[in-house]
């Protein structure tokens, strides 16, 4: 078990975990944000994001979120750059809390959670509706965004373990 | 005071502006970046047209690609509950298939009759069918489109109908190279002109985001005119897009407003992409 814990394959593959979980959420067809369950969807992403880019911000480069971003808005088939400019927004509001914060709260995290999925998901609302003319439906959005809320728990114990396994593999 | 404004303004510059070890852009540049490519991307000059057009044309594949094992494990999942359900869909094809042969003789005899008919109005419809298959369903709660394997090269074109049978599906909304995205009706943005039978009433099926549609701008009276029967929305052909009588989705007893679609959006394989003209015949 030691000598497997030591591996170099484990270790590059653990570092790299949240970019692949990351690039894969908006790649493949399967769709947290869509399960095709009336009333009920999350955002995997947005959740993925904040863990990492509050936490543990050297295994999620801002870059690739951009990237992520523009790959999300070709897939799902709204304007280019809107993911991305939401997924940035999610990234600044965590760099900030980062800044401010000496030692990290689970509470206060999962509170700053709910305000900026609220703010981020207003804006996409905004553009789309507003600015592109895309008729959105916002109880979908709201709902969207209550249950990622609820769902942070329990990614943050899952996201939290990887985490520990990542730090664990890199202090060795 | 002065000091906590500057421990948020110092907080701010360090969030937007410095760059740990391991990020190479600052995240103002990145956010900049993004607002500069939605701004860019509704420009409609053609070198922004060629990167977007190569932007989803690299995409649509790699998602095609990375989507294959998941393809694979949804078909086996299709394939088994077929399997399982083999003898009660053998009996209930059965009998399906006795009734259409006895419809099929008076619908024989209909269709010479129309043909006779429009050819006394001298009009005639010239379809054009271009076969495609899915390559991305990816439905999201905010755009309900699917990606197809036909695009300019094949001459598809923007507002061709989408046709799964002979049930319409959709129209075409973006158009790349090699591919091409198809909206649902099931979209909040569809609005399909149709007609109501047997009544023969005007009206527009709209999406709703779920999978079913509303019937929209009708008189007030709709309800009593339906008499709560059953009726059937097919293309009315207004506005020159689609031809008329395509199956759209049919009501049911009580539910006078909802329409719910002959065509199951999330078992999509293969479509038609279909063109008509509707003219004189020269």
């Amino acid at each position: 078990m030691s000598s497997l814990n030591k591996s170099p394959f484990l270790k590059i593959f653990l570092s790299y975990l949240p970019i692949f979980m990351l690039f894969f959420s908006v790649f493949n067809e399967f769709d947290f944000n869509y399960l095709k369950l009336e009333y009920f969807s999350f955002n995997f992403v947005h959740l993925l994001i904040f863990f990492w880019t509050l936490r543990n911000p050297d295994h999620l480069s801002y870059l690739a979120i951009f990237f992520a971003g523009i790959i999300n808005d070709v897939v799902i088939g709204i304007p280019l750059g809107i993911s991305s400019f939401c997924y940035l927004l999610l990234c600044s509001v965590t760099a900030y809390i980062r800044n401010i914060t000496l030692t990290p709260n689970f509470i206060k995290d999962w509170i700053s959670l709910l305000f900026t999925i609220l703010l981020i998901n207003s804006i996409q609302v905004i553009v789309l509706d507003l600015i592109f003319l895309i008729t959105v439906d916002y109880m979908d959005y709201l709902i969207n965004s209550g249950f990622t809320f609820l769902f942070y728990p329990i990614f943050f114990i899952i996201f939290n373990f990887l985490n520990q396994r990542i730090s664990i593999q890199q202090n060795d | 005071m002065a000091s906590s404004r500057d421990d948020f303004v110092i907080a701010i510059r360090s969030a937007f502006l410095k760059k740990k070890d391991k990020q190479k852009f600052s995240l103002l540049t990145l956010i900049f970046l993004s607002f500069v490519v939605i701004v860019l991307s509704n420009f409609n000059f053609k070198a922004i047209q060629i990167v977007k057009l190569s932007i989803n044309e690299a995409i649509y594949r790699s998602t095609n690609l990375i989507s294959t094992p998941e393809n694979y494990i949804k078909g086996l999942k299709k394939d088994f509950d077929q399997h399982m359900r083999l003898y009660e869909t053998h009996n209930t094809i059965k009998i399906e298939l006795e009734n259409l042969k006895q419809k099929q003789l008076t619908n024989d005899f209909l269709e010479i009759e129309n043909k006779k008919l429009r050819s006394l109005i001298d009009e005639n419809i010239k379809t054009d069918e271009i076969f495609a298959k899915v390559l991305i369903d990816k439905e999201s709660p905010y755009l309900k489109s699917v990606v197809l394997n036909k695009g300019s090269r094949d001459n598809v074109k923007i507002g061709m109908a989408i046709v799964d049978g002979v049930y319409l599906v959709g129209q075409i909304i973006e158009v790349n190279y090699s591919n091409s995205r198809a909206l649902l009706l099931s979209d909040l943005n569809s609005k399909i002109p149709s007609v109501l039978a047997p009544n023969d009433i005007q009206a527009v099926v709209s999406g709703t985001g779920s999978n079913y549609g509303i019937i929209e701008h009708t008189q007030d009276e709709i309800d009593k005119n339906l008499n709560g029967n059953e009726i059937i929305a097919y293309t009315s052909g207004l506005g020159g897009l689609f031809k008329p009588g395509i199956p759209i989705g049919k009501t049911s007893t009580g539910l006078a407003g909802k329409i719910n679609f002959f065509s199951d959006f999330t078992q999509l394989n293969y479509v038609k992409i279909t063109s008509y003209k509707i003219g004189r015949e020269k």
